[in-house]
């Protein structure tokens, strides 16, 4: 088992490592925005030279990494916030995309998981019909729908929450007021509609072949009641793909969603990436797009380790 | 098990024979053999789900590539600035009650005089003041459709309080009078066109006075005091006239010597060619003559005032197109990458596989802006958004090849044509490829949806630009509604709409496809 979650963490690192020179490469050689103002043009080109943006790609991407791996320094931001240290503009954003998702990471799991269940158990009954029926319209419909319909049912119509996230100010400095939680509660929701239909999805199909397997006709024979066998083997059987799933939705966290990010203002990393597009900020979007690289990474890899431990006959690609 | 129990003991005389004596054996099937494809048709037909689904993306097709043509009056470049973001309206489909370009608004008495005097001082062109509200209301240029009533509202104390009126108006109509620059000779062929049809574009200037409220607002064509109200002026005295029946308006023309109202204003240039006239036309009528027809947007029109209609027809056809271009693309790409990686496996699969682990861990979004900000410049948007997919689209399709070509190529028949002789390209495509393009074709069925939905966010985002006169997308009318749709609900409604019901039916469709062609499932729905 070590052996194979060490191959894994170096295969990823190799990739992860392929995957920054390529987008490092592809984003220093986009041209560089400058200022219209005479003096901060020159200070800024100045700037550029001393840090060497002039120099040719290879050195340019030597001194990248030498500046990661000597001072964590991931660049400087020159337009989202004037001067920045890239990493410290990705942290400030962090903490807002992780608190919405993982709200919604809250209420989604079990919601969806509970229906799936409930799903799977009534099988081919009207309310496995209905339950399937509605889950393959909030499975279809794209996020931003969502968005909208919150934002003008619950904002327009009734008129409970606010359009959008708070700013910090507002909150009273802290990201953990209620005053924040509140204004939260619209892109939570807009949220956990996809991901619970989702999740319903998935453990329905999967508790469904778990419960026509010959184990479960074996367990009803030897005297267990419909109850027991499905939560003592059905389940059990099903949680083994489900449970990767729902740790790899735990990790996709971090990354969190950029369209609910850009419909209700969270200052988060998703709108940070559309930002840093918008004002040609390359040394922010490529730490946004390393982070992102980072995340992806990290929810697979632990997705396959995850699968080892929770059924120890599964090795993610081993050889055939 | 009841089922079973009850043909157990059925009596012997119950049975006879099909056939008896004559040797079949050897003779052919009667009845044509139903092979893979003609079992996964058979079977997707009895899918309900994804039939209506496959009939209603074919009525939303058929509405992208109809509805340019049924429009002859104007095609999708047809823009008018002063009719953006209006409601729909037809006038076929006014008579039964829907599509009359109404909203519902709530009006404050100076408003509801504003909206009214529209429909009054279209009446009164020539200035003569003795048109009645009853007489304006009647009129066919009158924005305000029906007033549903009035509620007194007091909102400081010991102000007393403000009636507001709550009535439909017409959006188009609504947008009433406007000053116009034209040159000298436009002027003369509206003149003339009015003789024609009898239709009044031209109205009269407005004094700039101390009875206008805003000079540059043309439909403050009666006199009123400095809040609004409307007024009566008797020997230099000011009276406000009550909202009230057979409310008349005092005009506030402009009038020459003789007290004939001024219909135009030189404003400069040279000969009877350039000279500018500043006039005042009634935007509807004025349209009516630039264009030939009346506004009738069945949909509405968009945020910049194209028809919604035509908008969402080619967004429409953009998306879809793009998705089935990308899903056939990666169909071929993905096929041949996962038949080589999987036919040939050890080394090559090796090395290949790698450079799958890259390709597929480069987040999408990051590839696609990448491509845009390379690429977007020099080749256009539509064809560095297709690229993007491309890059990692296919990804998902060769993994399923090459699992289908694992199974497979271990075979007896594979063994069996190698050693009569087939070559290595001969084996992979006719003998087993065709074995794993059931699944490779089902994945790609249900690539297209997601391409729809990757496509309308990026664009939604804008992180693709695809916002120009004759190109755009459905994730870009969202988008450029996102921050009116509150005041103009409709560009928000008819595009949420479509692409929901695309993204719903584009996967039902591929779910029963899916299904039919999965043979581990036959017999298991009935």
């Amino acid at each position: 088992m070590a052996k194979y979650v060490l191959k894994r963490i170096l295969l990823m690192i190799l990739t992860f490592f392929v995957i920054v020179t390529i987008c490092f490469m592809l984003i220093r050689l986009l041209p560089r925005e400058l200022p219209m103002e005479e003096n901060l043009r020159e200070v800024m080109l100045a700037r550029f030279e001393a840090l060497g943006y002039n120099e040719p790609l290879l050195v340019q991407f030597g001194i990248y990494l030498k500046n990661i791996f000597t001072n964590w320094d991931f660049g400087t931001s020159w337009y989202v916030q004037f001067r920045a240290d890239a990493w410290d503009v990705l942290m400030d954003r962090l903490w807002p995309t992780v608190l919405v998702n993982f709200y919604s990471f809250l209420v989604s799991v079990p919601l969806g998981l509970a229906l799936g269940i409930y799903a799977a158990v009534r099988k081919n009954k009207w309310q496995d019909h209905l339950i399937s029926t509605l889950v393959m319209v909030f499975v279809s419909v794209p996020s931003y729908v969502y968005g909208f319909l919150v934002q003008y049912f619950l904002y327009f119509k009734a008129g409970l929450f606010p359009l959008t996230v708070s700013s910090l100010a507002d909150a009273g400095g802290s990201w953990f007021t209620w005053t924040m939680f509140y204004s939260m509660i619209p892109p939570i929701i807009a949220l956990s509609f996809g991901q619970i239909a989702g999740l319903c999805r998935f453990t329905r199909a999967e508790l469904t072949e778990t419960l026509t397997s010959d184990y479960m006709l074996l367990a009803r024979t030897k005297g267990l009641t419909r109850s027991q066998a499905t939560t003592r083997h059905a389940l059990k059987n099903a949680m083994v793909p489900i449970l990767p799933m729902i740790i790899s939705t735990f990790i996709s966290i971090l990354a969190g969603s950029m369209v609910i990010e850009q419909i209700f203002a969270i200052p988060g990393v998703g709108q940070l990436y559309i930002r840093s597009i918008n004002l040609l900020d390359y040394d922010v979007f490529m730490m946004d797009t390393v982070f992102y690289v980072f995340v992806g990474l990290l929810a697979g890899i632990v997705v396959d380790i995850s699968y080892g431990f929770i059924d120890p006959r599964i090795r993610m690609g081993k050889k055939k | 098990m009841k089922n079973t129990t009850e043909f157990t003991h059925i009596p012997k005389d119950m049975f006879e024979f099909v056939n008896h004596g004559e040797r079949i054996s050897d003779k052919k099937f009667e009845d044509k053999p139903i092979g893979y494809f003609k079992d996964a048709w058979i079977r997707f037909c009895k899918n309900k789900a994804s039939i209506v689904a496959a009939v209603i993306i074919l009525c939303i097709l058929a509405f992208a590539f109809i509805a340019p043509l049924a429009i002859t009056t104007h095609n999708a470049t047809f823009m008018d600035t002063y009719y953006s973001r209006k409601p729909p309206r037809n006038e076929l489909l006014s008579n039964i009650g829907i599509a009359d370009g109404g909203t519902n608004r709530d009006f404050s008495e100076q408003g509801i005089v504003k909206a009214v005097a529209v429909g009054m001082g279209a009446e009164d062109h020539d200035g003569s003041g003795t048109v009645t509200l009853e007489e304006g209301m009647a009129s066919e240029y009158q924005p305000i459709l029906d007033i549903m009533g009035s509620r007194e509202v007091s909102e400081i104390r010991g102000v007393p309080p403000r009636t507001i009126y709550s009535a439909r108006i017409e959006n188009y109509l609504e947008v009433g009078f406007l000053y116009l620059s034209i040159p000298q000779s436009q002027y003369y062929q509206i003149l003339e066109w009015q003789e024609e049809t009898g239709l009044q574009v031209l109205y009269p200037l407005i004094a700039n006075n101390e009875y206008t409220m805003d000079a540059a607002d043309a439909n403050y064509w009666y006199k009123m005091d400095s809040r609004g109200n409307p007024v009566r002026t008797t020997a230099g005295e000011a009276e406000v006239i009550e909202y009230a029946e057979g409310m008349v308006l005092e005009d506030n023309y402009r009038r020459d010597e003789n007290g004939n109202p001024v219909y135009y204003e030189y404003t400069g240039g040279g000969n009877h060619e350039t000279a500018q006239f500043r006039v005042r036309v009634l935007y509807y009528n004025y349209y009516q003559y630039r264009n030939g027809f009346t506004p009738q947007y069945l949909l509405g029109t968009d945020s910049q005032g194209y028809d919604l209609t035509l908008r969402l027809a080619d967004g429409i056809k953009l998306s879809v197109l793009l998705a089935i271009c990308v899903s056939a693309i990666n169909l071929v790409i993905g096929a041949i990458y996962g038949a080589v990686e999987g036919y040939y496996g050890g080394a090559v699969d090796m090395v290949m596989e790698r450079i799958v682990d890259v390709l597929a861990n480069v987040p999408f979004v990051v590839v696609a802006t990448l491509f845009q900000m390379h690429l977007a410049t020099r080749v256009g948007a539509i064809p560095s958004l297709l690229f993007a997919f491309v890059l990692t689209g296919w990804i998902s399709t060769a993994a399923r090849t090459r699992t289908q070509f694992y199974r497979f190529k271990g075979q007896e028949y594979v063994l069996a044509a190698r050693t009569l002789g087939a070559r290595d390209r001969r084996i992979i495509w006719k003998h087993i490829f065709p074995n794993s393009l059931g699944t490779i074709i089902t994945a790609s069925a249900l690539v297209i949806p997601g391409v729809i939905n990757t496509e309308s966010m990026l664009s939604y985002l804008g992180i693709v630009k695809l916002n120009t006169s004759s190109v755009t997308s459905l994730g870009n009318l969202l988008a450029s509604a996102s921050s009116i749709w509150t005041s103009y609900p409709h560009l928000m409604l008819f595009p949420a709409i479509v692409i929901s019901l695309l993204m719903i039916c584009f996967n039902l469709f591929g779910n029963g496809l899916r299904d039919a062609f999965n043979p581990s499932l036959r017999g298991v729905e009935e």
